[in-house]
């Protein structure tokens, strides 16, 4: 089994992720991009419809993992370190939201990743986020 | 008229109420933020729980299968632990700052007990470390304002399991603070 069929395996068997409804639509070479449907249980401001940040936390830290394991200097799997996000705007209720990752640098320990959310306007992102993750070798 | 000028009734006596009348408003105003919590879908659904002792907030992420996010180890999810100190950023901000509101009369509890959700403060960014894995147990999260100003506010947030001297996370967020209306 290669690689990318494997991070696709792990990403899909993550609980968390199928609950929110996460769906890997690309995923090569170190870039990974993932959508989020728009869902109810995820509203933060109930007045208004629009997602809570941190679905939206979740759906750019998911994505960058699997940015990260999709590599191909990655040898396994890996864990955030930290990760930095940026909230540009509200998200527009019962758009989905897609992810972007892109791991752009990868040390014997360290990989480096960007990430991009949007919804319907792709021009205009809804998060963007850096992070470092963990690059975990079999023992 | 501005919208700093005291209104009558509201808090805006509290220095003056005797311990009872104390008691009662703050008994109300837990009720009150609690169910402004709850009523936050995202927040349910993760099914976070608030506790205030005195001055300080703790927040109590219950364990749940659906919060694994490696499901080998199992460990929480990082989107669900950076979700949880969030959470947490922004509750124990806007209980500082909807208490001032109280006091200075702007906010009007009876309006809060209906239901009515009060503009709050919005994220710019958030920062967080990741210290160990979240293990397969209940979390808790307590955040600090270290800086509340009048248009910006800066929080630091910490995570821990089993133990308050072993943080599994922290964080950093900075946030804007609702403007008045000109």
């Amino acid at each position: 089994m290669d690689k990318v069929q494997m991070a696709r395996q792990f990403i899909e068997a993550i609980p968390h992720a199928r609950d929110l409804g996460l769906q890997l639509i690309e995923l090569e070479n170190g870039v990974a991009v993932i959508t989020m449907p728009y869902d109810k249980k995820l509203i933060g401001n109930p007045a208004t419809g629009v997602i809570h940040g941190g679905a939206v936390s979740a759906l750019m830290d998911t994505c960058s993992g699997a940015a990260v394991m999709s590599h191909p200097d990655a040898p396994g799997g890996t864990a955030t370190i930290d990760l930095r996000i940026d909230y540009m705007r509200t998200a527009t209720p019962g758009d989905t939201i897609t992810a972007t990752a892109t791991c752009y640098h990868m040390t014997r320990s360290v990989a480096f990743v960007r990430v991009t959310a949007t919804d319907n306007d792709t021009d205009n992102p809804v998060a963007t986020a850096t992070g470092t993750f963990t690059v975990e070798r079999p023992r | 008229m501005t919208d700093a000028q005291p209104k009558s009734g509201g808090a805006a006596a509290t220095k003056r109420m005797s311990v009872k009348e104390r008691h009662a408003l703050h008994k109300r105003w837990d009720q009150s933020l609690n169910s402004l919590a709850i009523n936050v879908p995202y927040i349910a659904f993760l099914g976070i729980d608030f506790d205030r002792r005195g001055d300080e907030l703790t927040a109590i992420l219950p364990f749940q299968d659906k919060l694994i996010g490696n499901p080998f180890l199992p460990a929480i999810h990082g989107g669900v632990t950076a979700a949880f100190l969030e959470v947490t950023a922004v509750m124990t901000l806007s209980r500082q700052y909807l208490w001032e509101k109280l006091e200075n009369g702007e906010l009007d509890l009876d309006r809060l007990e209906k239901g009515e959700v009060p503009r709050l403060p919005k994220t710019i960014d958030f920062t967080v470390d990741y210290l160990r894995s979240g293990m397969p147990r209940d979390a808790y999260a307590r955040a600090r304002v270290s800086r509340a100003g009048r248009r910006y506010a800066s929080v630091h947030v910490e995570a821990w399991q089993d133990d308050h001297t072993r943080l599994f996370a922290q964080a950093t967020g900075h946030f804007l603070m609702p403007q008045k209306r000109v």
